[in-house]
């Protein structure tokens, strides 16, 4: 059953906001990194180099606090920090938790790669994985944090499962350290938390095994942390409206993508959790216009009212160049502030929102 | 008496140094890819790369050598991605992994293209005397599925099509022991009409004259699609008995099986690596279900890129040793 979003959702919006209506605008989470800090990697890597661990660390910081200030230069409504201290989004949790090992890389396709770890025994959790970074990016940002968490059910499909019986038995057990890590999160001050699923989309006869886990993730976590869920690159009539029953505040899906040929699915039945939508495409370098991107939030409005619809990319944006990825968040910013006043100023029919165009 | 083979479906990795080289050589982005024209460093990199997957398997002393289809960006669909008259469109998920590869769009006639040929030539030349070489290529039907048809305009049309292309570059072959037609389609997209899909495989290999395997993977197929291979007498029937085991042990028991068969009991896809002596039973007990086999390949059920270059190693060793254990 869905959380509470109409609890949770009025926090985020700024003190000095312009107009009634309100469109959550929010980042799905990953950045391009700056072309140092990646410098600065392969330096700290490098043993003939005297570039130091604690030097690296300084880099993280500075990355972070450069790009959580980039978002709110854009106008962000929440932030990130551009996942600056993170990999891959396994391999950088699997390196975490206890039971994980790394054999080394796999293709994902062409000449792109990345390190599938190997669940070997039981996992458990050792450390905190996000505390740190949550707690710096949050005295960096003036804007309330967002912190997406890859999902237990990618966590687990994503590796090679050598230790337990079933994938099922694996999640579940990933579900519980990603329960342990959200409480620790909420005590740290996070109201904000995303949990990444693209591999949803992969396997969508599994949504059962994401829905069970979610009941795991969000036990004992309360009414005003909201929870959202991120799918992305699949066929959701596969998933629709098996969704509507879990445990979330909103769903985040990348529509933009494939021209909302799928918005459609979500329409029938309600819709109920809210609606975080791509709407700005991560995979085409061209930055749309503030007028492409305000018909792209209009098409959110086919599935729930303003009060329930987030903006935001289509995916995590590290794969743009910066320039673009910066260009991207201005526009959308701007055209959900525009659809706004519209909205405030009855532009919009709610019943036939695309109208118009 | 049963005699056994140790062999695998291909498709193997790329050592460590060739994804660092290949991929400076290449690019990272789709229109980076394989296109089938690859000349100066890359093909030398490529060739180096096939020795080193060879070298792979004489090491470990295996019945049937493969190329190692390294130059299969693409993956199965890859002799269709280098084809001149087929265009690659977006990246598309290949199968349920997290794995993709170029959409290929077919805009002209399927004329004969020899580019698995050729390497098949290459690494005969290294294999020699030493083992026997086997042949890889996607079977009609799930090349046929695999790729977007933009030119003939007819389903069946188009499946006929793939199976005479797929027929003309089985002729251009040289000459091989074994060859694999790697089917996982009949498993994941089953067919709406079985028996056309076995009259493509049926036309596929007509004319070949090695060993063929019609392997499929990701399961067993459905009882429908196993009886109408077996009634256009395919040469022989891979199956997986890591994903489908129950399944594929009731075809056959069921049903029977053709005088030849492959055993994919080692996953390929998971980096845990089988006790030679159980994928030896699991063996064995293919054989107690399809009665009176004469031949058995041993085999991975699935390609094995899947895996970190450690483990691929493993599992080609497992692979070896459970074939001495039945031998």
């Amino acid at each position: 059953m869905v959380r509470n979003p109409d609890v949770n959702r009025e926090q985020f919006r700024p003190d000095d906001h312009a107009s009634d209506h309100f469109l959550l605008t929010s980042v799905v989470g990953s950045y391009p990194k700056p072309k140092w800090l990646n410098r600065a990697k392969d330096l700290a890597d490098d043993p003939d180099s005297k570039f130091t661990e604690e030097q690296l660390e300084e880099a993280f910081d500075d990355a972070c606090r450069v790009i959580v200030d980039e978002h709110e230069r854009a106008g962000l409504d929440t932030v990130v920090d551009g996942e600056m201290r993170r990999t891959e989004m396994v391999e950088y949790f699997a390196e975490l938790i206890d039971g994980y090992e790394f054999n080394g890389p796999v293709k994902v396709w062409g000449h792109n790669y990345f390190d599938k770890p190997s669940v070997v025994s039981e996992v458990e959790y050792a450390d905190t994985w996000l505390v740190d970074e949550f707690e710096f990016t949050e005295a960096a940002a003036s804007r309330p944090v967002k912190v997406p968490i890859t999902g237990p059910y990618t966590l687990g499909d994503w590796a090679f499962n050598e230790a337990y019986p079933s994938l099922e038995e694996l999640v579940y057990d990933l579900a519980d350290l990603v329960n342990t890590e959200v409480e620790h999160l909420v005590d740290a001050g996070a109201r904000y938390i995303q949990i990444d699923e693209p591999a949803l989309a992969t396997k969508p006869r599994d949504h059962a095994i994401v829905g069970e886990a979610l009941e795991r993730i969000v036990a004992g976590v309360p009414d005003e942390v909201r929870v959202g869920l991120h799918v992305c690159y699949g066929d959701y009539s596969r998933i629709y409206p098996e969704l509507n029953s879990f445990p979330i505040d909103e769903l985040d899906v990348e529509l933009c993508n494939g021209e909302y040929e799928q918005i459609d699915v979500f329409t029938e039945p309600e819709f109920e959790p809210d609606l975080a939508l791509g709407v700005t495409d991560v995979h085409d370098v061209e930055v749309e216009s503030v007028d492409e991107i305000k018909e792209n939030i209009l098409q959110g409005l086919k599935v729930v009212p303003p009060e329930k619809l987030t903006v935001s990319p289509d995916c995590g944006v590290k794969l743009l160049p910066r320039d673009s990825a910066y260009g991207k968040m201005e526009n959308m910013v701007e055209a959900a502030r525009e659809v706004e006043q519209e909205l405030d100023a009855g532009e919009i029919d709610l019943d036939a929102p695309l109208e118009g165009y | 008496m049963t005699e056994y083979v140790s062999t695998t479906p291909g498709l193997y990795p790329l050592p460590d140094w060739a994804k660092d080289r290949l991929s400076d050589l290449k690019g990272h982005q789709k229109h980076d890819l394989v296109s089938g024209d690859e000349e100066g460093d890359l093909v030398e990199a490529y060739d180096e790369v096939r020795e080193e997957l060879i070298q792979d398997q004489l090491d470990r002393g295996f019945d049937r050598v493969v190329e190692g289809q390294a130059r299969w960006d693409d993956m199965i669909a890859h002799p269709l991605t280098v084809h001149p008259n087929v265009d690659t469109g977006g990246i598309v998920r290949y199968y349920d992994n997290n794995n993709f590869y170029r959409d290929p769009q077919v805009q002209g006639d399927l004329t004969d293209s020899g580019d698995v040929a050729q390497e098949v030539e290459i690494a005969g030349d290294q294999v020699d005397d030493s083992a026997a070489l086997q042949a890889v290529l996607p079977g009609p039907y799930s090349l046929a599925e695999l790729a977007t048809d933009d030119h003939y305009g007819d389903p069946e049309e188009f499946q006929h099509a793939v199976a005479e292309f797929l027929a003309e570059e089985i002729h251009q072959l040289p000459e091989h022991e074994t060859l694999f037609l790697l089917e996982p389609s009949l498993v994941e997209e089953p067919p709406e009409n079985p028996w056309r899909a076995a009259d493509a495989v049926e036309a596929a290999v007509d004319s070949a004259d090695s060993d063929v395997v019609v392997h499929t993977y990701w399961g067993a197929v459905s009882e429908d699609v196993y009886t109408e291979l077996l009634d256009v007498d395919v040469p022989a029937l891979g199956f997986d008995l890591v994903e489908g085991r129950k399944e594929v042990l009731e075809l056959a028991s069921e049903h029977g099986a053709p005088d030849v068969a492959a055993a994919g009991v080692v996953d390929g896809q998971n980096t845990l690596v089988e006790e030679p002596s159980e994928a030896a039973a699991d063996v064995e007990e293919l054989e107690d279900a399809a009665e009176g086999l004469d031949r058995v390949y041993v085999t991975s059920n699935t390609e094995l890129f899947y895996l970190p270059v450690n483990k691929y190693r493993e599992k080609l060793s497992a692979v070896a040793e459970a074939t001495e254990v039945l031998n």
